[in-house]
């Protein structure tokens, strides 16, 4: 009985000894990951990374990466966001329940974690081909259609917050409304999406993060650009496709130049994901 | 009164409509992809037919295609990196919904879901110019030498001489970190704060009345974990490891890094290799013809073997959910 007794007890120490091994093992390698990337980040960052464009290569620095991923993200989450809003309102206010409701609700989930690659070769083939068939070659890859691959990435970020806020906006507000004889689809805009206001900016801001560090689509619909443009039609540079050039790259300074790029978009996701998660702290969701 | 109810009647049909086909974009995005990848990749299956699964020969200077070593660079990354991270994240689960001081739960799992924020290019670069050169350095010449069988002192350890196939795993004179395994644990690493998470909340939803009775009649925390919560929640657990298994196929930069880039099949996981996303990632932009068509090809087939490993993970995660309402 003693024997089996102290056998429970070693079994038991040994267990909460590993999980917590296991603990320190994940945070060893998120300090080791972001200690490397301030450590290299830092050490090559200087103002000519923000003043300079990649033409001049190693004397260069990656402003035209930056305004192309400001330009990239900004559409893909200015096409991504009314999508997104006004579909996770029809799953959360008009298909509740309902069997086209949930296969959408479903298929949204599975969209969220779909390899963003295949995304990239999806709108390549929908926008990048036509593109360059209708202009015969003159428009090929574009910032725009950069734009619309991440915009698909963005998109099941934000119909899933929308959806899940929404269904928590109490039903009183709701049966307030229509008591007074308010149009649903006036409660809907005017009501219920305002008062779950912050939770839907919540998932913007999420959508944003993931969007910012995602490189693969980009390499064959906004290409690369080595000079500053606007025009979205335009090849672009962005930050996650310079870092993945300049880390292919054989020479040192070009390493140097990608460990400061990486550093400045950790930062600007890292800083992104702590705002948003400020923000949600009022309300508790989960996104896996 | 009544030309006033038409309208909103009208405005309420419209507005439904719009939402109705905004989110049947959903739908349309996951359906066009798989189309348009399996359109692209009409002429390399059309062309090889069979023969592109199971051919490991990638030779555009012949224009010949084959499937098995991309295939099987994915398959072989996402395994190890289930391998690692399944008990790892059962481990950091348990360690915060357990083990750990009520304290200390909060900031911890903050900490481990900062993980999933990364980008992955940055686990990417951080595998290329740090971890692949550690392990090259450190951890290479130990496995080659007490795993493989071709160490480099050419005495053969007993795992070698005993053990079936592990000899040939770790063989390798290929002087650079970067390989298969090196992919596989980078992978770990991404998908540990996906799994634990998934994990963790689920081992929340069981009820509290069942861990106390355990307790009362003198169980462990062990054998609560192990007795009571595990089974409870096995079905949301298998979801979870799915979920990981999803991400982890899919997953492009992290592995594009450190994987090595060879078209070739080699047993040993010291060797470098490729990965269907790897591949399209290296060669779509300078690729044109049959090429370009064995690339989306092979898309469509990842793309097929994500989505069914995603849907058997929502259903498993579903099933624990309706329990969860009674």
């Amino acid at each position: 009985m003693n024997a089996l007794y102290l056998r429970r007890r070693i079994v038991n120490a040994l267990a909460m000894l590993l999980s917590t091994l296991a603990t320190l093992v994940g945070l060893t390698f998120l300090a080791w990951i972001l200690w490397e990337t301030l450590r290299q980040g830092i050490g090559a960052l200087d103002l000519k990374l923000f003043t300079r464009i990649t033409a001049y290569g190693e004397d260069g620095g990656l402003l035209n990466s930056m305004v192309g991923s400001v330009i990239i993200n900004f559409i893909g989450i200015g096409i991504a966001t009314p999508i997104g809003v006004l579909a996770g309102t029809w799953l959360a206010e008009y298909a509740d329940h309902t069997r086209l409701g949930e296969m959408i609700r479903f298929l949204n989930d599975i969209l969220l974690s779909a390899p963003s690659i295949v995304l990239g070769l999806f709108v390549y083939t929908i926008i990048v081909l036509p593109s360059t068939a209708l202009t015969h070659g003159s428009t090929t890859f574009s910032g725009f259609a950069g734009g619309v691959a991440l915009a698909l990435i963005a998109l099941p970020v934000i119909v899933r917050t929308t959806d899940e806020m929404l269904r928590l906006v109490p039903s009183t507000l709701r049966e307030a409304a229509l008591s007074l004889g308010v149009p649903q689809w006036k409660l809907t805009l005017q009501i219920l999406i305002r008062a779950a206001r912050s939770g839907i900016v919540t998932g913007v801001l999420l959508a944003l993060a993931r969007i910012s560090g995602e490189t693969a689509p980009l390499l064959f619909t906004a290409f690369g650009n080595n000079y500053t443009v606007f025009n979205p039609m335009d090849k672009m540079s962005s930050l996650p496709q310079i870092i993945y050039q300049y880390a292919n790259d054989p020479g040192d300074a070009m390493h140097a130049l990608a460990w400061a790029g990486a550093f400045v978009l950790t930062m600007f996701v890292l800083l992104l994901s702590l705002a948003s998660r400020l923000l949600l702290s009022r309300t508790k969701v989960t996104h896996d | 009164m009544e030309q006033h109810s038409r309208r909103d009647a009208r405005h309420e049909r419209l507005f439904r409509w719009l939402l109705q086909g905004c989110a049947l974009l959903v739908l349309a995005s996951l359906l066009g992809a798989a189309g348009a990848t399996l359109w692209g990749g009409r002429e390399a299956f059309g062309t090889f037919g069979w023969h592109f699964l199971v051919s490991s020969e990638w030779d555009p200077g012949n224009d010949v295609y084959g499937a098995l070593v991309p295939v099987y660079g994915t398959l072989a990354t996402s395994f190890i990196a289930l391998l690692i991270a399944v008990p790892i994240s059962f481990g950091i689960a348990l360690y915060l919904s357990e083990v750990a001081p009520a304290w200390l739960r909060t900031p911890v799992a903050a900490a481990i879901e900062l993980l999933a924020g990364i980008p992955s290019i940055i686990y990417g670069m951080w595998g290329l110019f740090v971890f692949a050169p550690f392990f090259a350095e450190h951890v290479k010449p130990w496995l080659t030498s007490n795993l493989g069988n071709q160490p480099d002192d050419g005495k053969l350890s007993w795992v070698a001489e005993h053990v079936p196939f592990v000899g040939k795993l770790f063989a390798s004179d290929y002087p650079f970190g970067a390989s298969i395994l090196v992919a596989g644990i980078v992978l770990a690493i991404m998908v540990i704060p996906f799994v634990s998470s998934v994990m963790r909340e689920v081992f929340q939803t069981v009820p509290t009345r069942l861990k106390e009775s355990a307790y009362a009649l003198g169980s462990s925390t062990w054998e609560v974990a192990w007795g009571i919560v595990l089974p409870y929640t096995r079905s949301a657990v298998i979801g979870g490891i799915f979920l990981g298994l999803g991400r982890a196929l899919g997953e492009t930069m992290a592995v594009t890094f450190v994987l090595g880039n060879a078209m070739t099949l080699s047993a040993s996981l010291l060797d470098p290799g490729t990965s269907i996303a790897s591949t399209i990632a290296n060669q779509f932009s300078e690729a044109a013809g049959l090429q370009k068509s064995a690339l989306m090809a092979v898309a469509f087939l990842l793309f097929v073997v994500t989505f069914i490993v995603l849907l058997i993970a929502r259903l498993m995660l579903r099933r624990l959910a309706s329990k969860e309402g009674r």
